[in-house]
């Protein structure tokens, strides 16, 4: 604790330190909130996919991560991630924010950089949590973001953004398809072969309780992905325009190609498929979101719609119940992503990829991606072996079938409060009221 | 004829449609309910207040059916419906006046055929 009191210190002198530029410092704080939002965004689209009884348990399970994981982050996975310059794991130089005060980090406070990264860390948590719905014990999902997110997710984010080894290959990767798409969409798949199918898939349709829900959300992770994309320039400049403009070219290239493909199919573009067009573009666009230029994004978009599309078409008549599509979503959108960006990367930009004649680049990229496979893969299998240990990583069939609103989390969504009886905390018999049929529950404040 | 009302799980629903669809019962009507039975309330908290739900929701089937398929009508909702725990629901089998069929005037036993012996 001696270490602390220093540092706490520290902070409460706001002059600013040598090398803080306050146009960077007011785009990045912006970026900062604008990625926090993504996971409550991220929330809604989840929660709106799920059938009524799991909708609380599906959002929060997105929520939790904004807790767990976060104070994981400040306390240890940012030393993890950005302490040291070892090539493969970060030190634990910055545990409990030993030396991460108001100094620059960059042109922006280095507090400042710890949360913006911080916020990365906990959607990359969250996203794996599409792949469980409606199965997963809650205690075990909240053992499992915290292992996965201290043992796989920072020292992938140091790999390539600590100065780690695929940063010195020359891999590209501008905010995050390897260390946050790849990474969370092979989990998913990891956790899902290792739970297995919920009992009734497969036997009844996964039906989206509520589709504006899952609109609000993509509209809201749309929003926050330009302070993901366009903010991992880390500075207010030309940079983080590039990236902003291609974070808007690729969705809407892939959503006017989803609906597209919608329509030749079935001669209906559908709402939910329109959602999740938005999230693939987002996806592939967001390796190459620095790196190519507007144009190029939009091909990335229409050419990333493909693998993602045919995938989420084929896995429901498979056994593979990643229920949500984390995979087919976040797995095969970054991969696209990552190689794509290989082809696409323009030397204007600082790096040419293939079609500028520097075919290495594509080779580069597949590297990067197969080791974050290799390694999410084996590290999230074997963080799932150790917490089967200690907790069931499932809850059983009854409670599956009565939803995990109500077993896991003593809620409901919709409350009519019909038949609802208070209970006072000192249970005096006659201190119980009824509430009336057109009554909602009782508030107590 | 006989009028069979059965309130059972809406988590049951789907395998008591099974059963019925596999026993060839046909006209069902369902109705999402609340009731109060024997099993355990549910107790839920949101934010300081913690409530006691008396009412639990609940499934009503009603199927008309002639004399030879109340057995099997009965069999069916039990097959799909029973868990073994409280809260199972109840079947009630009442008897029947009379049954019209609105589109032909149809009455009784006639009424009470699924239309799809009939060769439309």
């Amino acid at each position: 604790m001696s270490k602390v009191i220093p540092i706490m210190i520290a902070l409460t002198g706001t002059a600013w330190a040598e090398g803080i530029q306050s146009g960077d410092t007011a785009w990045m704080l912006v970026s900062t909130a604008l990625v926090l939002l993504m996971t409550p965004a991220l929330a809604f689209f989840y929660g709106g996919l799920v059938p009524q009884k799991n909708v609380l348990n599906t959002m929060m399970m997105s929520l939790a991560s904004l807790g767990v994981v976060g104070i994981l982050w400040v306390m240890f996975g940012y030393s993890l991630a950005f302490g040291g310059s070892n090539a493969y794991f970060g030190n634990t130089d910055f545990f409990f924010l030993n030396g991460v005060g108001l100094e620059a980090k960059g042109n922006i406070p280095h507090v400042l950089f710890l949360c913006f990264q911080g916020s990365f860390a906990v959607i990359t948590a969250a996203l794996i949590s599409g792949a469980v719905i409606g199965r997963m014990n809650f205690q075990a999902y909240l053992a499992f973001i915290a292992c996965w997110s201290l043992f796989i997710y920072a020292p992938m984010a140091h790999w390539v953004w600590g100065g780690g080894w695929l940063a010195g290959l020359g891999a590209l990767d501008f905010a995050g398809g390897t260390v946050v798409h790849i990474n969370a969409g092979i989990a998913a798949l990891v956790v899902t072969l290792f739970l297995g199918p919920r009992e009734e898939h497969g036997r009844r349709a996964l039906l989206p309780h509520n589709v504006p829900f899952v609109l609000l959300g993509t509209a809201l992770l749309w929003f926050g992905w330009f302070g993901f994309n366009a903010g991992s320039a880390l500075e207010a400049n030309s940079l983080a325009a590039l990236a902003f403009v291609n974070t808007m070219a690729a969705p809407m290239a892939s959503l006017v190609t989803w609906m597209l493909i919608d329509l030749i199919r079935t001669g209906k573009a559908t709402a939910v498929g329109a959602a999740t067009a938005v999230i693939v573009g987002l996806v592939a666009v967001t390796p190459a979101a620095g790196h190519v230029t507007p144009f190029s994004a939009i091909v990335i978009g229409f050419l990333a719609t493909f693998p993602s599309y045919y995938a989420l078409t084929v896995r429901p008549r498979t056994k593979l119940d990643d229920s949500l599509d984390v995979f087919a979503g976040h797995g095969l959108g970054g991969i696209s992503g990552a190689l794509l960006t290989g082809v696409f990367a323009s030397a204007k930009f600082g790096t040419a990829g293939a079609l500028e004649g520097n075919i290495k680049l594509v080779g580069i990229q597949l590297v990067a991606v197969l080791a974050a496979m290799a390694f999410s893969a084996i590290g999230t299998l074997a963080i799932l072996k150790v917490i089967s240990i200690f907790v069931p990583l499932r809850i059983d069939n009854k409670d599956e079938r009565r939803g995990l609103d109500l077993t896991a989390h003593g809620e409901e969504a919709y409350v009519t409060g019909e038949g609802a009886i208070l209970v006072l905390p000192d249970s005096l018999p006659n201190s119980v009221t009824i509430n009336g049929a057109a009554n909602g529950v009782k508030s107590a404040s | 004829m006989k009028l069979i009302v059965a309130i059972i799980r809406p988590e049951r629903l789907p395998e008591t449609l099974e059963a019925l669809f596999q026993a060839e019962v046909r006209g069902i009507s369902v109705s999402r309910i609340q009731g109060h039975g024997g099993e355990v309330e549910r107790v839920e908290t949101y934010r300081g207040t913690t409530v006691k739900m008396e009412l639990v929701e609940k499934i009503r089937l009603e199927i008309g059916v002639s004399e030879d398929f109340v057995d099997r009508t009965v069999q069916a909702i039990i097959q799909g419906a029973r868990t073994h725990e409280v809260g199972d629901g109840k079947i009630f089998v009442m008897p029947l006046e009379g049954v019209h069929r609105i589109r032909t005037g149809e009455q009784n036993e006639q009424a009470v055929t699924p239309i799809l012996s009939e060769q439309h």
